[in-house]
């Protein structure tokens, strides 16, 4: 229970975009912490003004793709060259153009399946029945877009903080959306 | 931001604001049914309904009932298996090949497109599984431990091949379409109560908009495009080995597999032509999918109609040339023979109908636009119908020559794949979003900062 600690997440709410690029990047620069940004589309240039890094995703594609190739070309050269080993058309039994198109197929199969899944992993995205709980307002899936900015002391409660989320075009603040 | 850009036309029309995509866009699905819908899912039900009656029949008798014969093995069931496979690759085309060459009026029609592939790949499995005749074995085709040594499945075969193709192409296309659905899903829950607010809080996922993920999502997105890619180009080209890799004359040439894709892109663009011509007058949508989207989906129709009777042209061309006289004769039976009228409708419908398209008044007249796309859609129909059936028929043997001709199960079964194909598109468009609600939105987004300024 560190109750010395408690952190403090409101949501400045604003409807368009550009305007929400343009208060990220203000924010930002006055030193605030941002811990995310809600929106209702993928807005071009969000993640970089958020400063994220870019996404590892594509090594989980990579890793399924692998396997996938790997597996294929074991099995088809295995099962035809050594397990039940059978000429067809006269050709070496372990002849490799043969095996491109299975071999091909499965690679597509498993790097695709690796990276939905990893997509899915690491956005903790299940078919739940309770709506999500990080959903901070109700029509971000819409066209509201949610900048959630997160403090430890409660010094920004105040009207100065207000006054500058109006100021860069907020329609509504969410004070203390959540706590953790 | 090219010039090309700033004065085109705009891809979403009149006045607009991110509220009112998500209310014109969710609202078709919010509404109870029309009649209109009702009569198309009875129509279509009525379809499924015969085709799940004479796929019964088939499976209880036996394929006898078709009307096969010694030389004609392969007759309406793989012709129907082809074409539907066809008309999926249109779908992949403009959600994959489109999006990684950053063509923006792919986003109002993409959803449906992909959509059409997923039904098209369900119509297209059903046909080689019942052709075997033996169904409740289709499990042989998959290699898997078995009492009889094992004895593995022939992986040296394209008819294998197939099963792989297939078997990806429909989990891969799967896929992308629900992962592109997720975050329209999460647009109708928090808009939706009741019963339709615990189908979509289940179906969304639990998707909150966040851009952490958002940056995962656009990253997947493009990894499964670009594995799209190069997926329905083969998946074509390996349905083209089917017969490629055969000594039947008429089939084995090594110009199937890009004349396959080229027709596979060309028939399933004239379906999605002919589904969104009627699902924009009937869904309100033609804010979304403007003239401009049928417009390109035209000229797309006329270069890929083109690249199609270069094939055709091509194939003449090398049967005379070849000096096979199996070959000559194949081609010349096909075009004077007794299915000559099959082969100059195919010639008529696929060659010279797309030549309209060089007009930009045609392109944008939509009843003549729909009639044309409803008869390429025939046209290419009936060039799986001449591969198959024209180049069997008359076979070496000319003691064993024959005249192929269906048998009402047949007709009954390939209805019936129309009538499945519809049932589940007019479920598609009552239940999930038919055009991307946030796509739409990016793409209104980037048509402001070029000056499309609608009056919001």
């Amino acid at each position: 229970m560190g109750s010395a600690r408690t952190r403090y997440v409101h949501g400045v709410v604003f409807d368009d975009p550009d305007t929400t690029l343009v208060a990220v990047r203000a924010l930002r620069a006055k030193g605030y912490v941002l811990d995310d940004v809600h929106t209702p589309f993928p807005v071009h240039g969000m993640p970089q003004a958020l400063g994220l890094k870019d996404t590892r995703l594509a090594y989980g594609s990579l890793i399924g793709g692998t396997i996938g190739l790997a597996l294929a070309v074991w099995f088809q050269i295995w099962s035809h060259a050594s397990d039940w080993p059978l000429v067809v058309g006269g050709k070496s039994m372990s002849a490799i153009p043969a095996i491109i198109p299975v071999s091909f197929e499965a690679t597509v199969l498993l790097a695709g399946i690796a990276t939905v899944g990893t997509l899915l992993a690491a956005c903790r995205l299940l078919p739940r029945g309770k709506e999500p709980a990080s959903l901070p307002h109700g029509r971000v899936t819409s066209d509201r877009f949610v900048v959630l900015v997160a403090e430890e002391d409660g010094s920004f409660l105040g009207p100065e903080f207000t006054a500058l989320c109006e100021e860069l075009g907020s329609v509504e603040i969410l004070q203390s959306w959540r706590t953790s | 931001m090219s010039l090309a850009h700033i004065t085109s036309e705009p891809l979403i029309t009149g006045p607009q604001s991110y509220t009112k995509i998500t209310d014109s866009l969710s609202q078709p699905l919010e509404r109870r049914a029309g009649k209109w819908w009702w009569l198309g899912f009875f129509i279509s039900s009525c379809g499924l309904l015969l085709g799940i009656v004479m796929v019964t029949y088939t499976i209880m008798t036996g394929i006898g009932v078709w009307g096969l014969d010694r030389s004609v093995g392969w007759g309406f069931a793989i012709t129907n298996f082809v074409f539907w496979v066809g008309i999926g690759h249109a779908g992949t085309l403009i959600s994959a090949i489109l999006l990684l060459l950053r063509q923006r009026w792919r986003t109002s029609i993409a959803r449906s497109a992909e959509a059409m592939t997923i039904f098209a790949v369900m119509c297209a499995g059903i046909f080689p599984i019942i052709h075997m005749g033996r169904p409740w074995l289709a499990y042989w085709m998959l290699p898997y431990p078995n009492s009889r040594g094992s004895l593995w499945v022939n992986f040296r075969s394209p008819l294998l091949w197939d099963v792989f193709a297939i078997s990806t192409y429909f989990i891969i296309s799967l896929l992308f379409w629900y992962v592109g659905m997720i975050p329209d899903f999460a647009t109708l829950r928090d808009r939706a109560g009741g019963w339709r607010r615990k189908l979509y809080t289940r179906l969304s996922f639990g998707w909150n908009g966040s851009t952490i993920n958002w940056r995962r999502y656009d990253k997947a997105c493009l990894i499964l495009a670009g594995l799209a890619t190069p997926l329905v180009v083969s998946v074509h080209s390996i349905v083209s080995f089917d017969f490629a890799t055969s000594v039947i004359p008429g089939w084995h040439t090594t110009i199937f597999p890009p004349y396959f894709v080229a027709g596979a892109i060309f028939s399933g663009f004239a379906m999605v032509a002919t589904l969104l011509i009627i699902a924009r007058k009937v869904m309100h949508l033609e804010s979304y999918i403007t003239a401009k989207h049928l417009d390109n989906m035209a000229k797309v129709l006329l270069l890929t109609g083109m690249l199609v009777g270069l094939a055709y042209t091509t194939e003449l061309f090398l049967a005379w040339y070849s000096g096979n006289p199996y070959e000559r004769f194949t081609f010349l039976n096909r075009a004077f023979g007794p299915y000559a009228w099959a082969y100059w409708l195919m010639f008529s419908c696929n060659v010279f109908v797309p030549q309209l398209f060089w007009f930009k008044r045609i392109r944008r007249n939509l009843g003549v636009l729909f009639v044309a796309t409803l008869l390429i859609n025939v046209g290419m129909w009936f060039e799986r119908f001449n591969i198959v059936v024209t180049s069997l028929h008359r076979d070496f043997l000319p003691a064993s020559w024959s005249f192929y001709t269906p048998s009402f199960v047949e007709v009954g079964i390939l209805l019936g794949s129309f009538g499945l194909f519809f049932t589940c598109f007019m479920l598609f468009v009552r239940f999930a979003p038919v055009v991307a609600i946030h796509e739409v939105k990016h793409t209104l987004q980037e048509q402001r900062e070029e000056g499309h300024h609608g009056v919001s």
